[in-house]
């Protein structure tokens, strides 16, 4: 809303974020630029200034020829990148580029195939992946260092040596700006199909619209994530906004679109893995020697990932009590630790080879929204059990019985071992809660009516589900017993159907100390055992007592921050790093961007939002040689979850695939790569040796004409995700009753497509049906010399619901980014057929036929 | 509000800032949750991404998508300049409304927002309005849509008999209840505005101006003003190109406007026709 210029990239936010979207309008008719940049022209595009076209997969060209022309022409903000950002720090001379080893950076390790990142490290200094060496010892069963938390941090001893000139050769700053030189308006245009001219147009109006007056801002969803580079494409967004001091400064920032309600809330107090609430990570097998390991392992010698020990000790306090106490280490030993990826994917190949028995399924619909939908599907015929809690029963509830593996044979109901059981689930407006939004704001929203039938919360499910193993645990001696014996696990109920007090969660999560009263933020969190708080990020959102996500305090009579309406985490700050929003001397950079500053007369920051920031951490602070946790942060550094409080354009630790994003071709690409004889992403994650998982071949494999086009998958705002939620309401099913496919006029015309007919699309895994939907919208683009057409899929559809069809993510593979194990989904290769599919057991033989002749 | 004397309100109405629409038609999905409209068949049209093609008794709300090979705004010097129009489509509750004029029942009424509105519990299904209509808005309801289906249970008025006629009420129920009508607010961008007609005019034209100062190709009112064939709609629009475009009227007349000359010419005929029958008796019988 504050921005001067939004650049909209990797989303299509007036489709799948209309709410949010709101803003952006704001923004453009206060004369914001918007910038579309997509494959796609859709419902963004029409609202925005431009629209400029590019190849799905190609964003990292496109962003890195940004950072380039920053570069180049001398547009970053000087004052900032020098002081806020990691610019002047000197790299070990052992760092080698991918510029010096064509396609890999030092350490790479082929057999392995993973990076030893030593040779990464800043000159003269260690640097480690902190909050936490996290899950250092998977390294070799593909996991990373340095997930979660925020970002890695130097270990205790000397600052690293830096070069305030930025003139040294190995300084962040010139790595930079030799591994980008390649990244020319001329290259952007080659590889991502665009013209010079509009690419040119998007990096001026960046650099115009930055710098002390003006701030620009980006958005994103998972349209950057969901490739074998996403994490990296983010980066080269971070690398642009502190090139042009974009980062913590109202109308700037990076913004992640969450994909629909409270995703935000489920990695912060998470449905992950490998984090424990408020992104502590969960202790492995392999490490620590008690909580105290744990700490000294996780924590950061500087900045608020010092402050680790209160965070943990809070959260086994509020989790188990009286029994927690300081003897017993708070009951570390009851957390269960990870001996391995454990992630998504990586259990879906568990159950292919039949390692899982059993398996929980709740609010995801994977038979259709995980890439490929045949190897889920599968893999859920090998499982003793399903359990799958959702609103109705959808495809991964009845897959034993009406999926397409059942119309083409390869499953037979009766030889599916399989017991399924589905247990219906209450809808947000039966049921108290909070939403956790991409702001980060928890707002509160009220059980309108009651469930029906055996309809229950989840918060109904899990509390009764402990409750009755407890009561059928009571007495017993077994020390394994124990951890869920001792959790505090006393929640009010109300109601004929006994639903537990949402609001009772929410203070449990918010925290209290030991004499009973409301914590108001994590400041107050000790170590000690005296204060409980169940996620440190949440706490305060129930200080005095009162339920501050519930404040429903409207904009206009308060500030345009708004900070009396519901609570935004940490601290109910709404604008993270806001220090940066001054200069280093405390003052704000612009009277038109004033947010946070330093009263030279109160001694104290001050501004229109919480500060985020040690209020009384004067901007001339410097640390004493002894500081640890934030007081080890200087006053002139922004950043205080970094260990060094600087804004990182390049990361010594903590990233799997390299310190510096590098244009990789997608997994499957009918192109080579134009920098590197190395193709795409070395450290991605696929599958050698997975039959379920095969691939197309890619430019100069023998086959790859077979498969010509880039696909790649998308969403619509009349549906919700894999269909659960709109698929089987009518209002919405009639608003886009049916898959279809986007096609250029001229891919029509090349392959036989007729609008409003039918359409066979193909890959080595699958092959799906759709109606075929002819657009100028869908446009082919030029790369290096060749047309290269894309092919538009949405993946709403299923077998069941008022409107069914063709699942677009079992065409899908699973090579996965290496870093968050996200699939790659909005660029594969394929094959587009007139008329419809092969019916029964002639489908795979179809897929099959043109795999052989592919080889 | 003639005959509303002390309990006329001011005109309430609609304006629809195309500019701005988004698309996400939660208008279409908002009024039908409210007015507990039945869907409208699972058709996929292929007509761009509107799969609800024209307003009816079961589409209250229509979003009408328009792809052109254009230019949004004179700035653009694109070589293949590309746009798409979305526009969210409504009942006018015209100042001359002929289905009011035309409806044998008195269903149809004006109300003390200005507004028109059907009685269904007095609709008799007549359709005399249908045709009367120059958008098109008026439509019978028919359910069951084959013979021998099942009558059409909807989730809260039960088992329903029809063939009579709906079309939008502009909320007349929430606005009773001093709410804005549903689909107004549903708009996340405020495309859809909701207040009293005099006042939405003028921010009309406002608008218009700003559109006009920035470039923007086909900028026009329509149905904005009292001196076009149906007196100015109660609901009126900002398009982006010619009415035609988006499947409105170009220059909408209240279909009953020559109605009083009609009858006079009717009644001239009739008189005719008996004169001459009469003359051709007497001529007869001379």
């Amino acid at each position: 809303m504050n921005s001067d210029c939004i650049v909209i990239m990797g989303s299509n936010m007036a489709e799948n974020h209309p709410v949010g979207f709101q803003w952006v309008m704001e923004a453009r008719e206060r004369g914001a630029k918007v910038f579309h940049v997509d494959p796609r022209f859709t419902r963004t595009s029409a609202m925005a200034t431009k629209h400029v076209g590019i190849r799905a997969g190609s964003d990292i060209a496109f962003l890195g020829g940004i950072v380039n022309y920053i570069l180049e022409h001398d547009r970053w903000f000087d004052e900032y990148v020098k002081t806020y950002t990691n610019a002047p720090v000197i790299v070990s001379e052992e760092f080698k580029d991918t510029e010096d080893l064509d396609g890999v950076f030092s350490g790479w390790d082929p057999e392995q195939r993973q990076y030893d990142v030593t040779t990464w490290q800043y000159a003269e200094t260690v640097v480690h992946g902190a909050a936490g060496q996290r899950e250092e010892g998977f390294s070799g069963k593909g996991e990373q260092v340095g997930k979660g938390g925020g970002g890695a941090g130097l270990s205790h001893g000397e600052p690293p040596a830096e070069d305030p000139t930025l003139q040294h050769p190995r300084c962040v700053f010139q790595i930079l700006k030799r591994h980008y030189a390649r990244y020319t308006p001329e290259f952007v245009a080659r590889t991502c199909g665009c013209s010079e001219a509009d690419f040119l147009e998007v990096a001026e109006a960046l650099c115009e619209n930055s710098g002390r007056e003006r701030t620009g801002a980006f958005a994103y969803a998972v349209g950057w994530t969901q490739h074998t580079v996403g994490v990296q494409m983010i980066r080269t967004a971070c690398i642009i906004q502190l090139l042009l001091g974009n980062i913590g400064r109202p109308g700037g920032g990076i913004m992640a679109l969450r994909g629909h309600a409270s995703i935000q809330g489920s990695t912060d107090i998470p449905t992950l893995y490998n984090i424990l609430p408020g992104y502590l990570p969960m202790p492995h097998t392999e490490h620590y020697g008690g909580l105290e390991g744990y700490i000294e392992a996780t924590s950061s010698p500087g900045g608020w990932w010092g402050k680790m020990d209160t965070y943990v000790t809070s959260l086994l306090k509020a989790w188990w009590g009286a029994a927690a106490t300081k003897e017993n280490d708070f009951c570390f030993e009851y957390l269960p630790r990870i001996d391995d990826d454990n992630s998504n994917y990586w259990t879906v190949q568990q159950m292919l080879q039949g390692k899982v028995k059993g398996y929980v399924v709740v609010g995801e619909n994977p038979a259709v929204g995980s890439a490929n939908g045949k190897a889920n599907r599968l893999a859920l015929s090998k499982l003793d059990w399903l359990v799958v809690r959702d609103l109705v029963e959808i495809e991964t509830a009845s897959f034993w019985y009406d999926s397409p593996e059942i119309e083409s044979g390869e499953l037979k109901t009766e030889e599916i071992p399989t017991e399924v059981f589905f247990l219906p689930a209450a809808s947000h407006v039966e049921k108290d809660g909070s939403f956790t939004n991409t702001q980060r704001l928890l707002q509160w929203h009220f059980k309108a009516v009651e469930p029906k039938h055996d309809c229950r919360s989840e918060l109904w499910f899990y509390y009764h589900l402990g409750r009755k193993i407890r009561e059928r645990l009571r007495g017993s001696e077994e020390k394994r017993d124990r951890p869920i014996l001792d959790l505090t696990w006393h929640y009010p109920t109300q109601g004929e159907i006994e639903e537990p007090s949402a609001e009772a969660v929410i203070a449990e999560i918010s925290g209290h100390d030991d004499t009973g009263q409301y914590l108001s933020g994590y400041k107050l969190l000790r170590a000690d055992g005296t204060t409980r708080c169940g996620c440190w990020i949440y706490c305060g959102v129930f200080g005095d007592g009162e339920n501050k996500a519930a404040r429903k305090k409207p904009h206009w009579e308060q500030s345009y921050t708004a900070l009396e309406w519901a609570w935004a985490w940490p601290a109910n700050r709404r604008l993270l790093y806001n220090r940066a929003s001054a200069d280093p001397e405390g003052n704000p950079w612009s009277e038109r961007k004033r947010y946070v500053w330093w009263d030279a007369e109160e001694k104290k920051w001050t501004g229109t939002d919480t500060p985020d920031f040690d209020e009384e951490k004067p901007p001339d602070y410097v640390p004493p040689d002894d500081a640890t946790g934030p007081d080890a942060i200087r006053g002139d550094h922004p950043f205080i979850m970094q260990a060094d409080g600087q804004g990182w354009l390049y990361v010594p630790q903590g990233l799997e695939d390299g310190p510096l994003p590098t244009h990789y071709e997608p997994h499957e690409s009918p192109f080579s790569n134009p920098l590197y004889s190395q193709r795409a992403n070395p450290r991605r994650q696929w599958n050698k040796d997975l039959p379920e998982d095969p691939y197309n071949p890619s430019d100069g494999e023998p086959g790859a004409d077979e498969y010509p086009y880039v696909a790649t998958t998308y969403r619509l705002t009349e549906h919700h995700t894999a269909g659960g939620m709109s698929r089987f309401s009518p209002y919405l099913s009639e608003l886009q009753p049916a898959m279809f496919v986007e096609v250029h006029p001229d891919l029509a015309r090349e392959r036989k497509l007729e609008h409003g007919g039918w359409a066979t699309i193909v890959t080595v895994r699958a092959a799906i049906e759709a109606r075929v939907l002819v657009t100028d919208r869908v446009r082919p683009v030029n790369v290096n010399g060749r047309v290269c057409h894309q092919v538009g899929l949405p993946y709403h559809w299923g077998s069941r619901g008022l409107t069914t069809g063709g699942a677009a993510n079992d065409l899908a593979h699973m090579a996965l980014d290496p870093n968050v194990h996200i699939q790659e989904v909005k660029a594969f290769t394929c094959d587009i057929r007139p008329g419809r599919r092969p019916r029964g057991p002639r489908l795979p033989k179809f897929v099959a036929e043109i795999r052989e002749r592919a080889r | 509000m003639s005959g509303y004397s002390a309990e006329a309100k001011p005109r309430m109405g609609f304006f629809t800032d195309t500019s701005v629409c988004i698309g996400c038609k939660a208008c279409e999905v908002a009024c039908k949750e409210w007015n507990v409209i039945p869907e409208d068949g699972l058709v996929w049209t292929g007509e761009s991404y509107d799969n609800t093609s024209t307003l009816g008794a079961n589409s209250w709300r229509h979003v009408a998508f328009v792809e052109q090979r254009e230019a949004a705004r004179t700035d653009d010097d694109s070589e293949d300049p590309l746009r798409w129009l979305m526009s969210s489509d409504v009942c006018k509750h015209c100042t001359h409304a002929a289905c009011l004029d035309v409806c044998p029942t008195g269903a149809l009424f004006r109300t003390e927002f200005g507004t028109v509105v059907v009685q269904e519990d007095v609709c008799n299904g007549c359709g005399y309005c249908v045709p009367a209509c120059p958008f098109g808005v008026l439509d019978k309801r028919h359910l069951p849509s084959k013979p021998g289906d099942a009558p059409l249970e909807l989730p809260l008025l039960g088992k329903k008999e029809d063939g009579r006629v709906w079309k939008c009420t502009l909320c007349y129920d929430r606005l009773k209840g001093g709410h804005e009508p549903a689909c107004a607010k549903a708009c996340p961008t405020d495309s859809i505005q909701f207040g009293e007609v005099d006042e939405l005019r003028e921010r009309a034209h406002k608008r218009l101006e700003k559109l006009e100062a920035e470039g923007w190709n086909g900028a026009q009112l329509y149905l904005d003003g009292p001196e076009d064939g149906i007196g100015g709609g109660g609901a009126f629009f900002l398009l982006l190109d010619e009415p035609e475009v988006y499947g409105l009227p170009p220059d909408p007349v209240v279909t009953t406007k020559h109605l009083s000359e009609m009858w006079v010419t009717t009644a001239i005929a009739a008189a005719a026709t008996v004169v001459g029958a009469a003359l051709a008796f007497l001529g007869g019988r001379s």
